[in-house]
């Protein structure tokens, strides 16, 4: 490396006129670019033992004594304290008062028990134990030069014992094995997800289809549009959703959606969605463009909806657009309109996938 | 000034579009609804006082209204530059700006704050009744509704729903876009919670009795007494502000504290 | 340690009554005497920087024991139940098995509150004691040879650590904690080309799906405790390989190590830390909340709470997340390529790779080959210091963001004022903080110069015949002295041709980081220069 070629010694720092470069402690290895001058300051040595008032005054010591034992039965005290107090503390169902009570004394106990013992432990250690400090010698951590050179040679006998670098074929046919036999374990972890499913395809489509009617979350029961008054903010899951048997959750993490109403001539809708609003109602998917979080925070004065995991916000009056946070994509928005009956339905699926953006994501 | 809006900026910039025939159209339609309201009022939401009292009180309200309110919200109350129309918004919800001290506004600035309340009870009811007279609105709400004897779990469940995103899941108040936020709602009055969640005041989306029913914003409010009168069993609750009062607590006191008895274990004893 | 405490009398004397002969017939069967004469008295320097990886390994050992009478009760399955237990706000509603017994760990079992509690606390102050730690390793230069290999051994358990804080985070199922997995399926399905497959294997299907818990239980209680344990026993075998370092003082050089023995006042010091660091957790478990579940519910895709935050040691990747600028995603060649998700994953990447590496890094730049047992006061490093508070001020940017909402409603700003303020402090922060402290280092060694060739100011005036007033300076002893000058001076490398007379580019980025490192530099104060000002002194 370069230090090597550069080190030389007519070589000279800022700061002093004579130096020279420290040879390293360690026999013949390389030295770096640390320079020390000549007229450095030596080290003077350990300074004198300065001893402590329980070393002098055995009255003192007695007192230290004292606080360690203390310390020690007031350890025992606590520990005890905390038996009783599971006991004394028990948890009263529907009492979340008892639970305080029961956690609050149980924990008192145990950290006096603990704290005591651990300070008692370390003032014995400060105040009473033997005082001196003491040296030990560090030695270089590589391995001597007769130990490196047994451990070459022991590599070397192995070498030769064995004909590994001679058969180079059994030992390219071992590694090559080596490398072959974990691949079975990787290809085993496709069973992780089912076999039968297509990633892309489920992202693809929500539980919305044309006719479905919007339903309040979580009871289910379908809304009308009436019932939706200006300045509104619906939860809205699929009708049905609230009762299925399997996949609820995984079909509501992809088709809740939060329904709004505004004034019509508040709402600036895309030419191509004019029909996908009911009177101002407007329904959007609830799962965030960026990663996913329910973006609820609707403010009904100025129509935007707020993310509370990354700060995205959405204007709802705009065909709910990106206007701050991480977010690119608008929110997709699901076209609606009314049944025979008033009541609010869905005109398809939604027509892009919703949530977080993916691969394969057209 | 594009930032301060009004807590109302929404319908204040609406009302300065407006042309002056436009409004007086509004009050004639506001009149016409009142004189006919006033026929059929006798639905869950109506006033339970007697004519001849409210008569009295309304007048009064009238007398305030113009004295405290009129700067902004117009003398037929029908709103102006500063202040949105307030014809058709209901007892309930001069009962809840009032009535915590948001109205009348301190100072322009993202949202009204609640206040010391500015009024007694009876001018509150007075005003209250004023404004109700114009116009049907969303009522004071009933007694049975406000009692916080309802079903505290599916209380607790709408309100993740419904209100958690704002307001956080134990009610500790959140963040919203451009300096406003939602309050904390620890010790705020089931009257005024249901009033809030019925006339949607400020940012805050209205949640009328088809989304929530009245017995539903009863067992919300049943869990927001139960959390205020049940406090953590695990302790002091941080402010119940989540992970980040708890990595702070840990930071400051609990590495704070570690860290101190480090340097007394490794101090000279003396 | 405990069992060998009586060990060492018994190698000599054979007749020490039952100890004695306990301990026989113990060491004629394992040689644990050679273990305690190796070992018994081995120098461990005193200092309260050297106790932060003690707290680690403590909470380490608290951690594993609250967490296995939690193994006791909780279930980690995904199947869904109506929830019967003591707390009145979620009777009756459908949630996992896991969150329902959870909250019969915290509302129906004595104590399991607390055992929680003590859990959650300790693994926070598992992960910030390591990061403490590191902090000490790094500005003190402990990392230099021959301790490279154990700094990425550290380093690899702080990951570790992260990710067993946050697998435990994910089990109770709750609304937090599902909304941080939803975090975690969006960011993965962020990545191309294989993001949507990773994300449908990892959740056994659409998310969340109901494996989930499941195996982030066995990664949490096996896989990832199993390796962190092997990884601590290599991470103190090297420390005992190595042995302690030391700061600079009188009497120490880089062939010893002062210190007290470990039999017996570090291990009283050490066993009683132990107790102390677990009695201030318990107090802490027993005065605070750490993650009411309860309140949370069970996790529904549909509902969040304000203020969904992750644990503060995930806080700098949810950080960078939100301060990505807006609007960056594309669809390119018939592909979504999500750089809100890329950019933040990439730039966390490379600060980890960057600190993972830097022992390697800086003795490149340096050329230093030498082993170092000494540690640097940070002031005598002025650039790696520098470096440090750069990647402090970074981090402490991307951490204080994921609580950009909070600081908004406590300090009353607007969040994209908060936002757009961190976005600023993140770029530009680092480059103040470094230079800012580059000149700090720099002014404290020239201190430490005036204070080793004219002492302490003792604010004691005094006029002299002359008329002149002077301020007495108090002179520093020896061996406070020696602390003060103990330090190296280094020069950058330099240039040379190699054999075939050329030098290559890669030599020259070299010898440019080197002078980088090396120019701002202030020697320490040698013989002569003291003489000299004992000379004008008085």
């Amino acid at each position: 490396m370069a230090s090597d070629e550069t080190s030389g010694k007519d070589l000279t720092a800022a700061d002093s006129s004579s130096v020279e470069h420290v040879t390293a402690a360690v026999g013949t290895a390389v030295v770096g670019t640390a320079v020390v001058a000549r007229d450095a300051v030596a080290n003077p040595g350990f300074p004198p033992h300065r001893p402590r008032i329980t070393d002098l005054d055995p009255r003192a010591e007695k007192r230290a004594e004292r606080t360690v034992y203390t310390l020690f039965y007031l350890s025992i005290v606590g520990s005890i304290f905390a038996i009783a107090a599971y006991m004394i503390f028990p948890i009263v169902p529907e009492d979340p008062g008892s639970v305080r009570l029961n956690n609050l004394f149980i924990g008192v106990g145990l950290a006096l028990a603990l704290l005591a013992l651990g300070i008692g432990a370390v003032h014995w250690g400060k105040a009473l134990m033997h005082d001196e400090e003491g040296s030990d010698e560090r030695h270089p951590v590589r391995g001597s030069d007769e130990t490196r050179a047994r451990a070459v040679e022991i590599f070397q006998e192995a070498n030769t014992e064995s004909g590994i670098g001679r058969r180079a074929v059994i030992r390219n046919s071992l590694i090559g094995a080596l490398v072959v036999f974990p691949l079975p374990a990787v290809v085993l972890f496709r069973g992780l997800a089912p076999q039968d499913q297509d990633p892309v395809a489920l992202l693809n489509q929500t539980m919305w289809k044309k006719g479905t009617r919007l339903a309040l979350d979580p009871s289910g029961s379908p809304i009308k549009a009436s019932d939706v008054t200006l300045g509104s903010s619906f939860a809205v899951i699929p009708e049905g959703l609230a009762d299925l048997e399997h996949g609820r959750l995984e079909e509501k993490a992809k088709a809740a959606v939060i329904l709004v109403r505004m004034k019509p001539e508040d709402l600036n809708q895309l030419p191509e969605r004019a029909t996908w609003s009911y009177d101002g109602i407007v329904a959007y998917s609830k799962i965030c463009t960026h990663v996913g979080c329910p973006v609820g925070l609707y403010e009904q004065q100025t129509h935007h909806l707020l993310c509370p995991c990354h700060q995205s916000q959405f204007d709802v009056a705009d065909h709910a657009k990106v206007i701050f946070g991480p977010a690119k994509r608008a929110l997709p928005q699901l076209p609606i309109a009314v049944d025979s009956e008033g009541y609010l339905i869905a005109q398809s699926d939604f027509l892009e996938p919703v949530g977080p953006s993916f691969w394969e994501r057209q | 000034m594009p930032r301060t809006q009004k807590p109302t900026n929404g319908r204040t910039r609406r009302t300065g579009r407006r042309s002056p025939l436009a409004s007086v159209a509004l009050i004639a339609i506001g009149l016409l609804f009142t004189g006919g309201a006033y026929a059929m009022i006798s639905t869950s939401t109506a006033t339970a006082a007697t004519e001849t009292a409210s008569q009295q009180t309304v007048s009064e309200g009238e007398k305030l209204f113009a004295a405290n309110c009129a700067t902004c919200h117009g003398l037929s109350a029908d709103g102006t530059g500063s202040g949105p129309s307030l014809i058709g918004v209901g007892a309930a919800s001069v009962d809840f700006q009032v009535g915590t001290g948001r109205m009348p506004l301190q100072a322009n600035g993202p949202q009204a704050i609640v206040k010391p309340v500015q009024f007694t009870e009876e001018q509150t009811a007075a005003l209250t009744a004023y404004v109700a007279s114009l116009a049907p609105g969303p009522g004071i709400p009933e007694a049975e509704y406000l009692d916080a004897e309802g079903d505290a779990a599916a209380g607790a469940e709408l309100f993740r729903i419904n209100c958690a995103m704002c307001h956080n899941v134990a009610g500790a108040g959140g963040a919203l876009t451009e300096g406003k936020y939602a309050p904390a709602l620890d010790g705020v009055t089931p009257q005024h919670i249901y009033e809030a969640m019925v006339t949607g005041p400020q940012n805050m989306p209205v949640f009328n009795d088809m989304n929530v029913s009245p017995e539903d914003k009863r067992d919300i409010i049943t869990y927001l007494k139960y959390l205020e009168n049940n406090p953590s069993p695990g302790g002091f609750a941080l402010g119940s502000l989540g992970p980040v009062s708890e990595g702070l607590f840990l930071w400051i006191f609990g590495l704070g504290a570690i860290v101190a008895l480090t340097v007394w274990i490794t101090a000279k004893s003396n | 340690m405990s069992t060998t405490t009586d060990m060492k009398p018994v190698a000599t004397k054979k007749s020490g009554g039952f100890t004695g002969a306990a301990a026989n017939y113990i060491d004629e069967r394992t040689s644990v005497s050679t273990a305690v004469k190796e070992l018994g008295r081995k120098i461990f320097p005193d200092h309260w920087s050297f106790l932060l990886g003690e707290v680690a390994l403590y909470s380490f050992v608290i951690i594993l024991l609250s967490g296995s009478f939690l193994t006791f009760f909780f279930q980690a399955s995904m199947a869904e139940v109506q929830y019967d237990g003591s707390y009145v706000p979620l009777k009756g509603v459908e949630m996992s098995v896991a969150m329902a017994s959870s909250l019969d760990i915290s509302f129906d079992v004595r104590g399991g509150l607390l055992m929680r509690q003590v859990h959650h606390w300790a693994a926070l102050l598992f992960v910030a004691s390591i990061g403490l730690h590191m902090l000490r390793i790094y500005f003190t230069g402990a990392f230099r040879k021959p301790r490279e290999l154990n700094w990425v051994i550290g380093f690899v358990l702080f990951i570790l650590a992260m990710a067993e804080g946050f697998t435990g985070y994910s089990l109770p199922d709750d609304l937090l904690s599902g909304n941080g997995l939803r975090i975690i399926d969006g960011m993965v399905k962020g990545i191309p080309v294989v993001g949507t497959w990773i994300s449908f294997l990892l959740f056994g299907g659409e998310f969340p799906g109901t494996d989930i818990v499941g195996r982030l239980y066995s990664l949490h209680i096996l896989l990832l405790p199993a390796i962190i344990v092997a990884l601590i026993a290599l991470h103190l075998l090297f420390v005992v390989v190595h042995k302690h370092t030391q700061y600079p003082g009188a009497g120490r050089t880089d062939t010893n190590v002062v210190g007290y023995p470990v039999l017996p006042v570090y291990a009283a010091k050490a066993g009683g830390f132990f107790f102390i660091v677990f009695g201030v957790v318990m107090l802490m478990a027993s005065f605070f909340t750490i993650n009411p579940i309860w309140n949370y519910g069970p996790y529904d895709p549909s509902p969040v709470s304000a203020g969904t935050q992750p644990d503060w040691y995930i806080g700098f990747a949810d950080g960078a997340l939100r301060l990505v600028p807006p609007g960056l995603e594309w669809v390119w060649f018939g592909h979504t390529w999500s750089f809100n998700i890329l950019i933040p994953l990439t730039v966390i990447g490379i600060f980890i790779a960057t600190v993972l590496f830097y022992p390697f890094i800086e003795a490149w730049i340096t050329g230093d080959k030498r082993e170092h047992h000494i540690l640097d006061r940070p002031r005598n490093a002025p650039t790696r210091t520098a470096i440090g508070a750069a990647g402090v001020t970074f981090y402490a940017g991307l951490w204080a963001a994921a609580s950009s909402d909070i600081m908004a409603t406590h300090f009353k700003l607007t969040m994209e004022g908060v936002i757009h303020t961190l976005q600023a402090v993140v770029i530009l922060g680092p480059i103040f903080a470094y230079f800012i402290t580059k000149r700090v280092c720099l002014a404290l060694q020239k201190k430490d110069r005036e204070i080793v060739l004219h002492g302490y100011e003792s604010g004691r005036i005094v006029r002299l015949p002359g008329g002149e007033y002077i301020e007495v300076h108090q002179p520093v002893d020896e061996y406070e002295r020696w602390k003060l000058v103990s330090y190296n001076n280094y020069k950058p490398l330099e240039l040379a041709p190699n054999a075939q007379g050329k030098v290559s580019p890669v030599q020259r980025v070299r010898a440019g980081l080197s002078r980088w490192f090396f120019e701002d530099r202030i020697a320490p104060v040698g013989t002569k220069e003291l003489e000299e000002s004992h000379g004008d002194h008085h």
